[in-house]
């Protein structure tokens, strides 16, 4: 657990970076510090593990005030994930790993067998263990410096937008990866971003800062969305907190059947047909053929996006995405299960609604 | 190339006092650079005394300092620290500047890891900023290296300079094979210094050429 209390942080020319900042970040939780540069969230970052003092209040970090430790010794008990990854250029992916191992004194061997483990936990072939950080792409990069992050199992974990840059599909694999590593390890995790999207993708609980130095809000993601504190919170969550709010919202949508015809078959198409492959999968629609014909790729309209029947956006955006108005929702082994309708989207939300489903 | 074969004892006996003289400084002047040069890049100040100093030493012409030494520092003229000494300043003028742009230019965000890692400040230094300025600092010392080679005749004017005391010898015999054996050993000592640090240079930093 991690305790802000009453923390300001002036730099010597009078800004006022952070400004009587009160904030508990629960133990085991990835909470996410998002909002604008300028407003601070990164500075209260760095005031964790000291890279920054605060000018006045306390921090404690299970329990204990951050102040009354040396740096070197707090920081090497915090895992830190930089931007850029922050890679050590000379040393080799192993020894990167096995850095703060080695600074708290481990033996070499220990520490490279537990750096080669990491590599596998943060999903990279330990065959990479032995190339330099410039024979990596930015992604795997990325989780390299994850990896050196945990080597010393430290249970809080620092993360200043640490993808911030890559690109955006290996940074949504990224995201994931997280999502997946913090199941497994169950870290305390400070996350830094300025994208809301990420924040509100990865965090249990996001506080959003303002220009200033100021915590505008500090809430579950489907209550900023749905319950802006104030003005600045409704613009930085965007025009979409609408659409956005179904991310979070999981209310069962009715499934319909559909007709279906496989590829090959012979068919008459009277209305629209989702085409499928022998192992049930979507291939794309058929609409408006005359007669009797033979389904085949050529004469497939593409599909939208597939509703995986977790959230009420994944079922809304396949209504509205597919040419048939109709969203295809398949199961785990991507079989179609059925469609889904948007207007059974909008019903599911309005029950949610008056259920109190939705934080006001 | 006779001449040196037919006195190959005395040229070895020049070869010897011109390698020690070139290298000494070098070492020297390159130990003395490094908390120089990392002051220089750490603070404004230290930059705005140190930069302009290493120029003006650089322009006086070595002549004048190897003259002047011995009476500035007060030893027998004939002694090797007369032109240890000027040399060892030259060098300090020309690596001052190399070893402070190779550690500012370590990125930031590297040093910023190293930090938040919990690296002490020497420890920090030693095994982050130090190595990676090498590519930098290396190509540094290969210009101080050839240029003190070459600099060292120079000595000859206080009656030690390695080859030099061959150009003069051969200038006042009239016996231009001995200019000759000197320039030949010269050159010789200064691309094989070069080679040696070049690969040096490489052994120490595998990392700078790692395929991108």
């Amino acid at each position: 657990m991690i305790e802000f209390r009453a923390v300001t942080k002036r730099f010597e020319d009078g800004t006022i970076a952070v400004d009587e900042l009160d904030l508990t970040v629960e133990a085991g939780t990835i909470t996410v510090f998002v909002g604008p540069s300028g407003c601070g969230k990164t500075t209260s970052l760095r005031m964790v593990n000291r890279m920054i003092d605060p000018t006045s209040g306390t921090i404690l970090v299970d329990g204990k005030d951050v102040l009354s430790v040396d740096p070197p010794t707090l920081r090497r008990g915090i895992g830190y994930v930089i931007q850029q990854a922050g890679l050590f250029p000379h040393r080799t992916v192993l020894d990167n790993v096995a850095t703060v191992p080695l600074l708290s004194g481990w033996d070499r061997r220990k520490a490279r067998a537990r750096a080669a483990e990491l590599l596998e936990i943060v999903g990279l072939d330990p065959a990479f263990g032995k190339r330099y950080p410039a024979q990596l792409s930015g992604g795997q990069q990325q989780r390299v410096g994850v990896a050196r992050a945990l080597a010393a199992d430290p249970p809080v974990l620092l993360m200043d937008e640490p993808f911030s840059a890559v690109d955006p599909v290996v940074r949504e694999g990224l995201q994931d990866e997280l999502l997946r590593l913090q199941a497994e390890l169950d870290k305390t995790i400070v996350f830094v971003t300025h994208d809301i999207d990420e924040a509100l993708k990865l965090g249990e609980r996001v506080a959003v800062f303002q220009t200033g130095g100021h915590l505008a809000q500090y809430a579950k993601p489907a209550e900023l969305l749905s319950a802006p504190a104030n003005d600045f919170v409704a613009s930085f969550v965007g025009r979409d907190r609408g659409y956005r709010t179904l991310t979070f919202l999981h209310a069962d949508v009715p499934v319909h059947p559909v007709t279906t015809a496989k590829l090959g078959q012979r068919v008459t198409v009277t209305d629209w047909t989702l085409v499928v492959d022998d192992q049930d999968r979507p291939r794309g629609w058929l609409s408006g053929v005359d007669g009797e014909i033979e389904v085949s790729e050529r004469d497939l309209i593409a599909g939208g996006s597939l509703y995986d029947g977790s959230t009420l956006r994944g079922a809304l955006d396949a209504a509205l995405s597919s040419p048939s108005a109709l969203g295809v929702m398949v199961d785990d082994n991507g079989a179609v299960v059925g469609v889904v309708k948007a207007d059974d989207v909008i019903k599911a939300l309005a029950k949610a609604r008056a259920a109190g489903e939705v934080p006001k | 190339m006779t001449w040196i074969f037919e006195n190959w004892d005395r040229f070895w006996e020049v070869t010897e006092v011109h390698l020690r003289l070139s290298v000494v400084p070098v070492l020297i002047g390159f130990l003395l650079s490094i908390p120089l040069g990392w002051l220089a890049s750490r603070s404004a100040t230290a930059r705005a005394i140190l930069f302009p100093l290493a120029n003006i030493l650089f322009t006086i012409p070595s002549i004048a300092l190897i003259v002047i030494t011995p009476v500035l520092i007060g030893v027998k003229i004939l002694d090797e620290i007369n032109v240890i000494v000027p040399l060892t300043i030259y060098t300090i003028a020309l690596m001052v500047r190399s070893v402070a742009d190779a550690l500012s230019a370590v990125p930031g965000h590297v040093t910023a890891a190293a930090n938040a890692m919990g690296f002490r400040p020497l420890r920090r230094f030693l095994t982050v900023d130090f190595p990676l300025a090498l590519p930098v600092t290396i190509a540094g010392l290969r210009v101080a290296t050839v240029s003190n080679i070459s600099m060292v005749s120079v000595g000859a004017l206080v009656g030690l300079g390695g080859y030099g005391q061959l150009f003069t010898e051969g200038y006042q015999t009239d016996n231009p094979a001995k200019v000759f054996a000197g320039l030949i050993g010269t050159v010789v000592l200064a691309v094989l210094a070069d080679g040696l640090l070049l690969v040096l240079g490489r052994v120490l930093t595998p990392w700078a050429r790692a395929g991108r």
